[in-house]
């Protein structure tokens, strides 16, 4: 029965006393159990992108009335198959004067940041790649690597266009990460620890109902973090000259193009623990297999949200998408922070259905504070828009001058 | 166990390559780059001696925090200076910067 | 020779190393991919210290945030696309000694204490450090006028800096 509640640890202690039985020392063994745990989570997370890929095709495809790939295999779902084929068969080009040891670098970094976030997320109550103390803030952390990633990739490339892309593309990601850093700090505020772990077994109450104005911060600023649209300015089809992976061909541009797809499904792992309660359901906590199907659920759930974000807005520029990070989004997500934390002082100790609806109401109140500020300012720039200019003649001088 | 000599020694030896680092290099970014890694040998240094001397108070790391604080503040500022400085004489070689000389 | 001692000789070592290609790297971009090893070394350190939080806050502060300025700044402060000329100023061996000198000198003075080789007490386990760590900073006979004033330094810089580097059109 142990194995039913505790399927990892069980799989693990098995395979340790298989390979002590071996006649390996009990560090060394313990050590490749955990190598092996890190493989199988890094390869699940790869693997599933061939779903994701598919799945986000066909959604935008249907969005857009056409229909996708349904060539190979029924419904199209090889179609990433044979995509990855054709990546794997194509030749690697390096431009003349690269940098070559960074340049074959920057790939591998941009999968291993996406990679690690998957080692904080909990599956279950015990299906979990490790539980540190700080796993929110681990996820930020290794989201700054990608950044990272990106910057070697636009200099190595040893062309001034991929240099300005990859510029532009990291002042997109670091404007907004604060957003998304200042969110994140409210649903540990509201679990009282920055594990994630534990903000999941503090949602007896899920946190998008207590603060729906922070999930929707919190989305918004991950869905420009990724790059994808309506912020894909920096890597969109129609704009790909000036991207920071022009000089990367074959399975360096899959290994980028694995890391975007793969951190979109990743948001949608992150949003799910954080504000939708992770793996919580009925009977999640005696059956893992039960939780690892509703947090995965969830997870798609909110992926479906970011591959509708794409099939319906159009692209913003980039003066727009600066210009709404520093200007809407930063002001309003510390406005909402400060705002919480004064309102949860406040309640402290009241029953639940007190601090349930009163966090829902301040952030139902700001949200509606933010539109009627939003409307009065567009009142007052239409308005002096549209006012009457002077004309250059007065308007009957014309006709009487016959 | 790592007795805390191997960190402090660690600890100079970082603060010894920052200090040859701001002496010795000619490009103003290149010298910033030394006090960045001066600044986090004392952090090193602080957290050492927090962890084997008192890991039960918490002067240590509130005092790395704030000098995580200050080095943050310091380089957007030393940065913006070098960038102004670009600007006007086209050349960040501390050497060339010479004006108030006599 | 524990485990752990391997570790930390292992990954102190290559930091140092490093730290050295750092300052003497020709090529300015060089030395700031070098720094980010540098710095990501330090992290791994502090992680060896029991002081998790500083590990993710070093990667998120350092590399995340203060690399990519330096990387841009070498960017938009490059005259022509390669570096040339020497790279150290003409004293440069004065230098050198002043560093062998400090550090020989630090760690001989440090040998003569006493308490140079202890080995770490346990932590104690009833206390979550970052929680403490919090509430050292906001508490009125803790540490909270340091924080105060940092916070005005972090203002007084983000202002400061935006003027100096304001292009004037």
């Amino acid at each position: 029965m142990t194995f039913l509640s505790d399927p990892i640890s069980s799989i693990g202690n098995w395979l340790e006393n298989f390979l002590i039985g071996l006649g390996l020392a009990p560090n060394f063994s313990a050590l490749i159990v955990t190598a092996i745990g890190a493989f199988v989570l890094a390869a699940f997370g790869l693997m599933i992108v061939l779903l994701l890929i598919w799945f986000e095709r066909k959604a935008v495809a249907r969005m857009q009335d056409r229909l996708g790939p349904n060539r190979i295999g029924p419904y199209g779902i090889f179609q990433s198959v044979a995509d990855t084929l054709k990546l794997l068969t194509k030749e690697y080009i390096t431009p003349a004067g690269a940098d070559k040891v960074v340049y074959n670098l920057a790939p591998l970094f941009a999968v291993m940041a996406v990679l690690g976030i998957w080692a904080v997320i909990p599956f279950a109550a015990t299906v979990y790649g490790s539980d540190i103390n700080v796993g929110a803030l681990y996820i930020v952390a290794v989201g700054a690597i990608g950044v990272l990633a990106i910057i070697m990739a636009g200099w190595s490339s040893n062309n001034k266009y991929a240099l300005l892309g990859a510029f532009r593309v990291v002042s997109q990601l670091l404007c907004y990460e604060v957003p998304l850093v200042i969110t994140l700090l409210i649903p540990v505020m509201l679990a009282g620890s920055m594990g994630m772990n534990a903000i999941v077994m503090a949602q007896d109450t899920w946190f998008i109902f207590l603060a729906p104005l922070g999930f929707l911060i919190f989305l918004i600023a991950s869905i420009a973090e990724v790059g994808r649209a309506p912020f894909d300015l920096l890597e969109a089809d129609s704009e790909i000259v000036a991207g920071f992976n022009i000089e990367y061909s074959g399975m360096k541009f899959g290994m980028f193009f694995v890391a975007e797809f793969l951190h979109a499904f990743t948001i949608g792992a992150v949003v799910a623990t954080l504000f939708l309660g992770g793996w919580r359901g009925p009977g999640a906590e005696t059956y893992p297999i039960l939780g690892t199907i509703y947090f995965f659920i969830k997870a798609f759930i909110v992926y479906f949200i970011v591959v509708w974000a794409r099939g319906t807005f159009p692209r913003i520029r980039i003066d727009q998408m600066l210009n709404f990070s520093w200007k809407f989004l930063t002001p309003l997500a510390l406005v909402l922070l400060i705002v919480m934390a004064v309102q949860l002082k406040l309640v402290e100790g009241s029953p639940t259905w007190v601090y349930v609806t009163s966090s829902f109401a301040v952030n139902v109140l700001i949200a509606f504070g933010t539109i009627h500020l939003l409307r009065s300012f567009a009142r007052r720039e239409r308005k002096r828009v549209s006012e009457e200019r002077p004309l250059a003649t007065a308007p009957e001088s014309d006709f009487q001058q016959i | 166990m790592i007795p805390l000599s191997y960190y402090l020694v660690f600890a100079a030896a970082l603060f010894s390559i920052g200090v040859f680092g701001v002496l010795a290099r000619k490009n103003a970014v290149a010298i910033i780059m030394g006090i960045e890694l001066m600044l986090n040998a004392v952090n090193v240094n602080l957290l050492a001696f927090w962890r084997y001397l008192e890991p039960g108070w918490i002067t240590g790391q509130a005092f790395a925090i704030i000098v995580f604080a200050v080095a943050a503040a310091e380089v957007a500022v030393g940065l913006a200076l070098v960038i102004s400085i670009y600007r006007r004489r086209r050349t960040i070689a501390v050497d060339e910067i010479d004006l108030l000389k006599w | 020779m524990s485990p752990l001692e391997i570790f930390f000789i292992f990954s102190a070592g290559i930091t140092l190393v490093a730290a050295a290609m750092v300052v003497t790297a020709r090529n300015l971009v060089h030395s700031a991919w070098w720094l980010i090893l540098t710095l990501f070394g330090v992290a791994v350190l502090f992680a060896l210290l029991n002081a998790s939080f500083f590990a993710v806050i070093q990667v998120v502060i350092y590399i995340g945030a203060i690399s990519i300025l330096i990387i841009f700044a070498i960017m938009m402060t490059r005259r022509v696309a390669q570096d040339t000329g020497p790279k150290f100023n003409k004293d440069w061996g004065l230098a050198v000694a002043v560093s062998l000198f400090l550090f020989g000198g630090v760690t001989w003075m440090l040998s003569t204490w006493e308490n140079f080789n202890i080995a770490p007490p346990t932590m104690p386990v009833d206390t979550d450090p970052l929680r403490q760590l919090g509430q050292a900073l906001v508490s009125p006979d803790a540490y909270v006028l340091p924080f105060e004033l940092a916070s005005v330094l972090l203002l007084a810089a983000l202002v400061g800096s935006i003027i100096i580097a304001w292009e004037k059109k």
